[in-house]
């Protein structure tokens, strides 16, 4: 970066703190570090690092980001915390795993910081992302830098040239993955690939699954939820519902790099950047990574389904599936129910109740400068930032997003997709019960691997996920957990 | 000179003595206690007590609170679910009903460990026997776990792999090693470059060998990809085959520790007198009769030493597996030490305990039982 542009960036900065958070002035942190942990790599960490200098030159505060694997964020976190370590004082991770480090009173609690900054704006902020990201307890404990949902993309040169419309069911996914897996699409002479999907083993694709299986499962609304039976939390898995979700997703991975199984969500952006996948299951990123210089070939090509749904539904007092009609899927559109998948619920930036004040405080004046429109409006238009709109205000207009580069009809569709799905009154939302990661990130994701490699059956797979969770439940208290998941689904009190 | 025989050493009065003992005399004699106290201390502080600690975890639920870390009682809980439930599958593998074959090979294990203990009542000790009743009793529940896992046609969990990565590994490493030790120790031209190149594996930090071996195993990038697309293997990956990763982890494993094995058989090999072999051969020996009656017997205490030496270190197998696969396909490539460190990353630090115990009794015992009937056994042999 240019001296020019970095001062030019510093300048922005300095602006936009100046008029956003009030207590952010020259020198007010001098002297105090604010240690952050989250991801490794570019993708969320490298802003935080990046416009923690800016921070650092505006309030005297030094931001310190510290990277860790993906699966040792939240274990790492709960270590410090809870030990009495106190080595982190800021956690950027998923919104939903929030609830268990307040279950056992780790987070401040940012509302009375949120109350003295008037320049926040959270009415700005997705009602989704506001309540089930940023709250916990009806407190807000967390303050978003990302917004997730995961979709179905698409190349449009590619499916055009073959004839083929958008996917509307999975096995619409999986019929156009099955006829242009093999082709040219990249322009290099050699054959490319129908669906690239990250399903690496202790990395994130245990998501996926659940985007499959999520319109499979959750017919009556996202109160409804579709990993447990609310009532009694006792596993909704072991069904056929789920099963035809793995099987569907197994199937999937026929149609992929050979090397699938071992890929994590860098390699496949970097093969669908490289115009080598026809269709994928990924987050918002894909929208804006096709403007970076090195996806030059496929910008303006890759086009978003907000939501791919199912033509038969889990029944869920018998465990099997029936068609969609009225009763079954009262969401149903042209006899298809969608169940767009909130994955992960978007990074936030949650504060350690045990971090000094002063650290505390300044921890807050960075996750608020970070939040902000004016630094938040920028940085989601990026790919390579790993940061997905959630306030309105990048939802609202294309503007924003044409202006960074990205075409009219691009921005329409991208911002349509998003939209379509947080509207949606059948949106499934991730889990956001205490144990959270390791039900999905553990439980499901070790059998779903196992699966997926054929070490066990899907029946085997699906009765030792039953298995898992109920020991979570139990561990953490049936009730407790029944009250956490009436919360966390917007029924309990 | 008439011989004095007498129990007091310089500088301490012996018992009785009608003088009292002085502080210099007192330090003196209670010197050696003071200068090991230190090493003992630091023993005691970082070895010992983290290791009872360690129980405590293996025999807890542990939770962790606001208030630190909350521990729960639960017995033995932590160790029997890795054999029954919802984690065996995991531990031991997928087990079915054995097949024929499966038990006609349980059948002849079984037998041979049998008369193998018939024959020890007569000539061990009641203590001896006690372990040759538990190596025995390892070697039938592991061929038992072999027959109704792999011999069945099913998967294997994690403890049978990280046994293949080390009977298998260790024995590859040490054919190789010791292939390669006997040749650079012949008169041949270069042979001091090829010391020093057979040996830099070793000097690679273990996470520098996985990243490496990442890239050049990578079918469909790395340099055997052209290779591969001349046989038309063109969709064919290894980290999406189970034993294929299996094979690949080892073959990786052994690039880092066949120069271990390497260098020390060709410390054992250069220290065989040359008089011997010079004499066998104005004998007419051949050169396998020479290796076989004159070097083997004289290196075979230092290789079956440092056989356990490299099998008690491929127990502990973690980098490869982990930077390589991250333990897949499906939790194909994890031994157990990476399945311990992958149930501790969940917060499960009970049950993350007890597998490092299971490692550990499974380590000590396959290596005691290799020591004491084949380690000892060649050094009494070499001794005599």
């Amino acid at each position: 970066m240019s001296t020019r542009r970095k001062l030019l960036s510093l300048l922005t900065g300095a602006t936009a703190l100046a008029v956003s958070y009030a207590p952010a002035v020259a020198g007010e942190f001098d002297g105090v570090t604010v240690n952050i942990l989250t991801r490794p790599g570019y993708v969320i960490a490298g802003p935080l690092a990046e416009r923690g200098k800016d921070f650092e030159a505006l309030t005297g505060a030094k931001i310190v980001v510290t990277e860790v694997p993906f699966a040792e964020i939240f274990p790492k976190i709960q270590n410090d915390w809870s030990t009495g370590t106190n080595s982190i004082d800021v956690g950027v991770f998923a919104a939903g795993w929030g609830v268990e480090l307040d279950a056992a009173g780790l987070l401040e609690d940012l509302d009375p910081y949120v109350a003295k900054d008037a320049k926040i704006d959270m009415n700005d902020i997705a009602p989704y992302f506001r309540d089930f990201g940023q709250k916990v307890g009806g407190k807000t404990k967390l303050l978003m830098v990302d917004g997730d949902f995961q979709m179905v993309y698409y190349r449009t040169d590619v499916l055009e040239k073959a004839g083929l419309q958008p996917p509307k069911t999975w096995e619409d996914y999986i019929d156009i993955a099955s006829k242009i897996h093999g082709t040219d699409m990249s322009g290099d002479g050699t054959p490319d690939y129908g669906s690239c999907i990250f399903m690496k083993r202790n990395a994130q694709s245990y998501f996926a699954i659940q985007t499959i299986a999520a319109p499979i499962v959750q017919t009556l609304g996202t109160a409804q939820g579709f990993h447990f039976d609310n009532a009694t939390m006792k596993p909704m898995i072991n069904n056929e519902g789920w099963k035809k979700a793995f099987e569907l997703y197994s199937e999937m991975g026929k149609y992929g790099p050979p090397e699938q199984l071992n890929m994590d969500i860098g390699d496949t952006r970097a093969l669908f950047k490289a115009g080598r996948c026809g269709l994928l299951i990924e987050w918002g990123d894909p929208g804006t990574l096709q403007l970076d210089p090195d996806a030059a070939s496929v910008k303006g090509l890759i086009y978003a389904v907000g939501a791919v749904g199912s033509k038969d539904v889990l029944d869920r007092a018998t465990g099997k599936l029936v068609p969609v009609s009225p009763e079954s899927a009262p969401n149903a559109i042209d006899g298809i129910n969608y169940a767009p998948f909130a994955a992960f619920g978007g990074w936030a930036g949650a504060i350690n109740a045990k971090a000094d004040q002063k650290t505390k405080d300044a921890a807050y004046a960075f996750l608020s400068y970070m939040n902000q429109a004016a630094e938040s409006n920028v940085d989601v238009t990026k790919g390579a930032t790993g940061y997905n709109p959630y306030r309105l205000s990048q939802l609202a207009s294309t503007d924003l997003w044409v202006a960074a580069g990205m075409p009219q009809a691009l921005a329409d569709n991208y911002l349509g997709a998003i939209n379509g799905a947080l509207n949606n009154p059948n949106m499934a939302s991730d889990m956001k019960i205490p144990g959270a990661q390791k039900y999905t990130g553990v439980v499901l994701d070790t059998e779903l691997a196992r699966y997926l490699a054929g070490e066990i059956t899907v029946d085997e797979a699906l009765a030792n996920i039953e298995a898992g969770w109920e020991e979570i439940t139990e561990d953490f208290g049936r009730d407790e957990q029944i009250a956490a998941q009436a919360l966390a689904l917007g029924t309990g009190n | 000179m008439p011989y004095t025989n007498t129990n007091s050493q310089p500088g301490i009065s012996p018992a009785g003595s009608p003088h009292s003992e002085s502080w210099g005399e007192w330090m003196d004699r209670h010197s050696g206690t003071f200068f090991i106290a230190p090493a003992v201390t630091m023993i005691l502080v970082f070895a010992i007590f983290p290791t009872f600690y360690s129980i405590v975890f293996a025999l807890s639920r542990v939770k962790f609170t606001a208030d630190g870390i909350n521990f729960r009682f639960v017995g033995l809980r932590n160790f029997t679910r890795q054999f029954a439930g919802n984690d065996q599958v995991h531990f031991l593998g997928k087990a079915t009903s054995p097949t024929i074959f499966g038990l006609i090979v349980f059948g002849i294990v079984l037998a041979a460990v049998l008369w193998w203990l018939f024959r020890s009542v007569k000539v061990t000790t009641w203590v001896g026997m006690i372990g040759r009743l538990i190596s025995a009793a390892m070697a039938i529940w592991i061929t038992w776990i072999f027959s109704v896992t792999l011999l069945a046609g099913n998967s294997i969990g994690t403890m049978m792999t990280t046994l293949f990565y080390v009977l298998v590994g260790c024995f590859l490493q040490f054919m190789i090693g010791t292939g390669l030790a006997f040749l650079c120790s012949q008169p041949i031209k270069g042979k001091n470059f090829f010391r020093v190149i057979f040996f830099i594996p070793l000097m690679v930090t273990p996470l520098g060998v996985g990243y490496a071996m990442k890239m050049v195993a990578d079918v469909t990038k790395g340099p055997f990809q052209p290779i591969l697309r001349v046989f038309g293997i063109e969709d064919w990956v290894w980290s999406a085959d189970p034993w294929a990763a299996r094979f690949v982890m080892m073959i990786c494993d052994s690039w880092q520790w066949i120069p271990f094995i390497f260098i020390c058989m060709l410390a054992a090999l250069e220290n065989v007198p040359r008089d011997h072999v010079e004499a066998a051969e104005v004998d007419g020996a051949s050169s396998v009769q020479i290796f076989r009656e004159i070097i083997w017997p004289q290196i075979v205490p230092i290789a079956v030493t440092v056989l356990l030496i490299r099998a008690i270190e491929a127990f502990k197998i973690v980098d490869l597996p982990n930077i390589m696969t991250g333990g897949g396909p499906g939790s194909s490539t994890e031994s157990m030490t990476l399945h311990s460190v992958y149930v501790w990353r969940a917060n499960d630090v009970g049950s993350s305990a007890a597998i490092a115990y299971l490692l550990l009794i499974l380590t000590v015992v396959v290596c005691a039982s290799f020591f004491n009937y084949v380690v000892l056994g060649q050094l009494r042999k070499a001794k005599a």
